[in-house]
């Protein structure tokens, strides 16, 4: 039924519209004066010493990975539950062998310590 | 282009209620949380501080907007545009009632009603993360950068247990269009208890809606899990460079995620627009609620406590005699039941949300990730694996 998304389409533009205007109104009504002091980086008044986009904890990749892993899994789980009273036990049986599937490599990065935040 | 006309109306009509539910949602959430913690909140402004919303719109717009040389302008721009229009649009799929007929024109009270609902819910949700993430790598800071890759981590793990929850009370309704959930809600068994998913055999989902709120706490970054912008450690986190409008834009982004995690999980667990009790009893109570609080009133307003009680009172006492009888009379009976119930179940949970937020002390980081890994999402998965048991034993 696409003519369902027009209405989405009308809100999004609205929805869009919105922070767009309000930016652009405030810089016409609000003071600008800046100043070298107002426009160092916020870091406790202490001069910025190097860029910010320096290393960081590996352990954010590790989340991503596991992340795309594991929800791949929860979207193929949201049609079977939306059609889960017509698969019946069959649904039922598939279902598991998925899970037991996932759940192996859940203990494996379990034992593994990928879920430990150091 | 009747349907036109009339779908950019209701747009309209949603998106001002919206804004204006957000912006008093901030004033409840003050109070609320001064009321907590033996405070008066908002009190200059008006009547209560009933107009400090204006006066907090009015001092953004009008504050200096600072944008740091160091910033990567483009994307410092785009992702509090990309926070607040995400957020807004998943509104759009809720519905807050039935068919309703204004001025011959029959339509629902929904803005759309799409065979994927809370598909495009989720879909929003984690489009609500870009905004974060982008705002703290283009700030070009590195409390924002911290605070924006916390709070990416934080969202994308907490999203399984999120949509997990989410599953297992689809396995009863088995369908994804948020209308015909609240349509399948419908009804009572034994005569009064409501047959809302909660409740529903063969599986009552009570366990789902804790797993689900627990998670929806972490995806709006409420405290307990407000790690992104944990003050004490990274200052204002992700958005720690962004001021005036650009900043209103991340707190509206807040407050409406906020909205719309109780718009959905009324609809989804508590059976939408519906009401908690059969016939007469249902019926009643929204008026019963509203001439309860005019005759308060009027009895205030006749024994005043203050001088100017005795004008002020009587006025309010006739405004809420008037809504009680908007609930009465045939025509608008039918508008305004529904949006009671769905107002109040949703004003509820909101209640919960401050409430959790003026109790609860905030995770450390290690704790937040282990508890939504190790604990959340296998509760989760087990939850949905017994549901389903049950739903197929039940045949």
């Amino acid at each position: 039924m696409p003519e369902g998304y027009v209405p989405l389409f009308i809100f999004l533009a609205v929805a869009i519209l919105f922070p767009v205007v309000a930016l652009i109104l405030a810089k016409y009504i609000r003071p600008d004066v800046p100043s070298r002091v107002k426009l160092e980086a916020y870091e406790c008044g202490i001069q910025t010493a190097s860029d910010s986009r320096a290393r960081y904890t590996v352990r954010f990749y590790i989340i991503a990975i596991l992340f795309v892993i594991f929800d791949v899994e929860a979207i193929f789980l949201l049609p079977w539950a939306v059609r889960y009273q017509v698969l019946g036990w069959f649904g039922v049986a598939e279902v598991a062998v998925f899970l037991v599937v996932l759940a192996v490599g859940y203990v494996w990065a379990y034992k593994k310590g990928a879920l430990e935040w150091i | 282009m009747e349907f036109f006309i009339v779908s950019t109306i209701k747009a309209l009509l949603v998106f001002f209620v919206l804004m204006t539910t957000l912006a008093y949602l901030q004033w409840v959430e003050r109070k609320v949380i001064a009321h907590i913690q033996l405070r008066q909140g908002p009190y200059r402004v008006g009547p209560h501080g009933l107009l400090q919303p204006l006066a907090d719109v009015i001092k953004l717009i009008t504050k200096e907007g600072i944008v740091p040389p160091h910033v990567n302008k483009f994307f410092y721009f785009l992702a509090p545009i990309i926070a607040v229009s995400m957020s807004l649009i998943a509104i759009s799929v809720i519905p807050f009632g039935g068919e309703i007929e204004v001025f011959g024109i029959t339509t629902h009270m929904q803005l759309t009603d799409l065979n994927i609902g809370l598909l495009l819910v989720l879909a929003l949700a984690s489009m609500g993360t870009y905004g974060i993430a982008l705002a703290g790598w283009a700030s070009n800071n590195k409390y924002s950068l911290l605070g924006g890759l916390r709070s990416s981590a934080q969202m994308v793990s907490y999203e399984l247990p999120l949509s997990l929850a989410i599953a297992s009370p689809l396995l009863l309704l088995n369908t994804l269009s948020l209308r015909e959930m609240v349509t399948q809600q419908e009804g009572f068994m034994l005569g009064f208890l409501p047959n809302w998913t909660i409740f529903q055999g063969p599986a009552p989902q009570l366990v789902g809606m804790v797993l689900f709120l627990i998670a929806a706490f972490a995806e709006t970054n409420r405290i307990p899990f407000d790690l992104p912008e944990a003050e004490t450690e990274l200052v204002a986190g992700f958005h720690a460079e962004y001021s005036s409008m650009k900043f209103a834009a991340f707190f509206m982004a807040e407050y409406s995620n906020m909205l719309t995690a109780a718009a959905v999980t009324t609809t989804v667990f508590l059976g939408g627009w519906l009401p908690a009790l059969p016939g007469m009893a249902g019926d009643l109570i929204a008026p019963a609620v509203f001439a309860t609080g005019g005759a308060v009133c009027l009895y205030h307003g006749l024994n005043p406590a203050r001088k100017r009680d005795k004008y002020t009172l009587p006025v309010f006492a006739l405004v809420f005699f008037g809504l009680a009888a908007l609930f009465l009379a045939p025509p608008l009976k039918d508008i305004a039941m529904p949006l009671f119930w769905f107002g109040a179940k949703t004003g509820a949970l909101l209640f919960v949300f401050i409430w959790i937020r003026g109790t609860l002390p905030r995770f450390r980081y290690d704790q937040l990730m282990g508890f939504c890994w190790k604990f959340l999402f296998p509760v989760a998965v087990l939850h949905l694996l017994a549901t389903a048991l049950l739903v197929a034993l039940a045949g």
